[in-house]
């Protein structure tokens, strides 16, 4: 569906967490994943996190994307 | 018009607003000053154009980073009258007062308004004080006057009638800030990088542009409705269209957080210290600097441009270069899940 | 990583975009069911960037859009009643029910209040107790799962005046019944967020059966680039079959805590999506231990419907059969300030994202 937004796990309390949302704090329901560590992304709806967000999964699917051009002379690293 | 009640949306200076006005009041009230519904009305005397101009102030939380509903009060003011091209001279303030309102309060936000009228050089002249009973009104309504001259120089600035294509649009910085300011006290958020309300008299800068007023075609404040409804409200019907880079719109990084969780247009988003002003072409770059030397006016950007093409209409070019076109806000904008 | 601005960068969009103009040299007609899709085509612009043969429909993944007016109805109803507060996700609020709106009844002095999460809901619960709650449950398989949190807590921390008017619906069923139709699609861009917490297994029937491709896709913009990409070159070679675009949230097995969750308090019910019909199996009803919370078994409301507004074609523009602007009322008597059908209530509606951000500029 829709809306959902990834966030970063700043703080864990229990069922709950503090998430930052690029610089904005709410407090989020857990209910619903597992094994969520401080430092972890997961997406966002309503106030819940749905899952984890796969760090990896993502360069990997950016590197995909950037080798369509493989002349490209940019290399950005997308870690930055 | 087939509402039968108010519903909050018609005051959301969007659609639902104008609705509002030209149906209930312009039809009734209608006269030439009224009918161009500038932010001011400047009418002709003996001696020279008056701005004349009226506002009321009914935000909740009356307290709020960066302000309150005082420094709102003169700043709204003096901006509806110096961005019509008028001197800000004199203003009026009228109080309605729930019972219970802590007179502390009421002090620190008439202090509020006496600093801020200071700061824009205008000056309080008259005022009403009514109290009702509890629940009859949220903690304090304020309704202000204002009056200032124009020199007939300036008088097209607040109709807008000498805009042409290849004109310039430029915003004077950041759009969202006392939208978010608000909804973050309101709403208790927390935010790493606090967002204040850019509430401020904008008097100073406009004086600074207006040096030489054929160059500038147009000014409007950017309040509720935000940046998108003044653009299509710009060219609508007209024989020119607008053309703008979402790349060249500033957004906080706060305001864009609570945008992307709300679902919120940062397009749509409410400003009190913020100018869109369109100049002739030529004289763009200049009066961009200008905006930059003075700290109300230092994130000035040239957003796009007035064009032949699409005529009546505002078209934005988004970050990945698409295009879509700028409508104004129907209603309230509701957070969504969806 | 930034997860929204690293999926925005130019220089990946030109990529993709260059890519696909190369491939894509026939007509493609790709459906998006995710109304979260239809607003990031519409807000970014994707049409306008695209060859002008490949054209992109919206279909019924707009909750609001194919909530019935007997719901808003219903939901008028309860909220009119002063021993409740009707509680709500902001979208439904100008969706039209037969008479009324639930703005309208707000207006009119009803108890209803916009909530963002069921957290809220069930904190307005415990400071009312002498008031039910009754908050009306909408979405897909990505909201009800915080549905069914709260119905658990509820239990957990002994809430009694909450109870839910439950409308949930599921994806796969609504995808099939537009196969069902013959309405011709040669591909699906499916939606991320169901299959994060259904996974993306739930697509294999379909795909089976009528031997479409369907890539689960991201939201940014450079996700749905790669989707519309994956799918044209699956259609070049003929494949069909379900492939996960969104690969940093989605799995073929989704997220089985949440679904056990489902499993625990919903089974499958059979409902009426507005513009279609009634499609079996396509929605949730609480299971029989928790009728507690089920408004309409606790507290029966009779409501008398009215028939749909006439001209409406919202049902045809949801089946992606026709385009907003090919509606008689579309942008003259249907707006967003003044909507007639759901689909131009809903910014991820067709209609109102369409009038939102129109693409015919010259």
């Amino acid at each position: 569906m829709c809306l959902g937004i990834p966030a970063k796990i700043i703080k864990l309390d229990g069922d709950f967490a503090e998430v930052s949302i690029d610089g904005a704090r709410i407090r989020i329901g857990l209910q619903l994943v597992d094994d969520i560590k401080e430092g972890d992304y997961v997406l966002v709806h309503t106030g819940y996190a749905l899952e984890k967000l796969n760090e990896e999964e993502a360069q990997e699917t950016l590197r995909m994307i950037r080798d369509l051009n493989s002349t490209d002379p940019e290399n950005k690293d997308f870690t930055e | 018009m087939d509402d039968t009640v108010i519903r909050i949306g018609h005051g959301s200076g969007g659609r639902l607003t104008r609705e509002l006005i030209h149906e209930i009041f312009s039809n009734r009230f209608g006269n030439i000053f009224l009918d161009n519904l500038s932010d001011s009305a400047i009418i002709p005397t003996s001696e020279r154009n008056l701005a004349f101009t009226t506002d009321s102030y009914v935000i909740d939380p009356i307290f709020f980073p960066g302000g309150d509903i005082g420094k709102l009060a003169v700043c709204g003011t003096v901006n509806d009258l110096c961005v019509s091209g008028a001197m800000p001279k004199y203003m009026s303030a009228g109080f309605i007062l729930e019972e219970g309102l802590p007179i502390d309060h009421l002090a620190r936000i008439v202090e509020s308004m006496a600093s801020e009228a200071k700061k824009a050089g205008i000056l309080i002249v008259t005022g009403d004080t009514k109290v009702v009973k509890r629940g009859q009104c949220d903690k304090i309504f304020i309704n202000t006057s204002g009056i200032g001259y124009v020199h007939p120089d300036r008088v097209h600035i607040s109709n807008g009638s000498s805009i042409l294509p290849g004109d310039k649009i430029i915003i004077s910085g950041s759009m969202g800030d006392h939208a978010i300011a608000i909804l973050s006290a309101r709403e208790n958020l927390t935010l790493e990088e606090e967002i204040l309300s850019d509430a401020a008299s904008l008097n100073s800068l406009t004086e600074e542009i207006l040096k030489v007023p054929s160059e500038i075609r147009f000014m409007r404040d950017i309040t509720r409705g935000g940046l998108g409804t003044i653009l299509a409200e710009v060219c609508e019907k007209k024989t020119f269209g607008i053309e703008i880079n979402e790349n060249d719109i500033l957004v906080n990084r706060s305001v864009k957080a609570i945008c992307e969780l709300y679902g919120f247009d940062p397009l749509y988003l409410a400003n009190e210290g913020k100018m869109l002003i369109i100049v002739q072409k030529t004289a763009a770059e200049k009066i961009v600097n200008e905006l930059k030397k003075n700290s109300l006016g230092k994130n000035a950007r040239i957003i796009g441009e007035i064009t032949e093409k699409h005529q009546g209409r505002a078209v934005m070019k988004s970050i990945i270069g698409g295009k879509r076109i700028i409508d104004m806000l129907s209603g309230e904008m509701l957070p969504r899940i969806c | 990583m930034n997860f929204n601005e690293d999926f925005r960068n130019g220089t990946l969009v030109k990529n993709l975009l260059d890519r696909i103009n190369e491939i894509a040299s026939f007509p493609l007609r790709l459906m998006e069911v995710c109304g979260g899709h239809t607003m990031a085509i519409r807000r970014y612009g994707i049409q306008t960037l695209l060859p002008s043969n490949i054209d992109l429909l919206s279909g019924p993944g707009c909750p609001v859009c194919v909530t019935d007016q007997t719901f808003i109805d219903k939901a008028i109803t309860y909220a009119r009643n002063p021993e409740f507060i009707l509680v709500t996700y902001g979208d439904l609020l100008r969706v039209p029910g037969s008479f009324s709106t639930l703005d309208q009844e707000k207006a009119n002095g009803a108890d209803i209040r916009i909530i963002y999460s069921t957290i809220e809901a069930l904190e307005i619960a415990k400071r009312n107790p002498s008031k039910k709650i009754i908050f009306a449950a909408i979405g897909f398989e990505t909201t009800a799962p915080a549905t069914a949190i709260a119905i658990l807590q509820s239990v957990q921390m002994q809430i009694d005046n909450f109870l839910i008017l439950c409308a949930h619906k599921t994806m796969p069923q609504a995808m099939e019944a537009i196969m069902e139709e013959g309405i011709s699609i040669d591909g699906y861009i499916g939606p991320g967020h169901v299959s994060a917490i259904a996974g993306s297994k739930i697509f294999k029937p379909l795909t089976d059966k009528y031997k479409i491709p369907v890539v689960i896709s991201g939201f940014e913009p450079i996700d749905i680039l790669q989707s519309i990409l994956m799918l044209t070159e699956s259609r070049l070679g003929g494949k069909s079959g379900v492939e996960i675009q969104y690969k940093r949230l989605v799995t073929e097995q989704g997220n089985r805590k949440a679904q056990m969750i489902l499993e625990e308090v919903f089974e499958p019910d059979t409902q009426y999506w507005r513009g279609i019909g009634i499609i079996e199996n396509s929605g949730l009803r609480l299971r029989q231990k928790f009728y507690r919370f089920d408004c309409e078994k606790q507290i029966p409301v009779n409501v008398v419907s009215g028939p749909e507004p006439k001209g409406c074609i919202c049902g045809q523009v949801l089946k992606g059969i026709n385009k907003p602007p090919e509606c008689s009322l579309f942008g003259r008597k249907c707006t967003p300030s003044h909507p007639v059908g759901a689909c131009m209530v809903s910014s991820e509606g067709a209609c109102q994202a369409y009038f939102q951000y129109r693409t015919e500029v010259t």
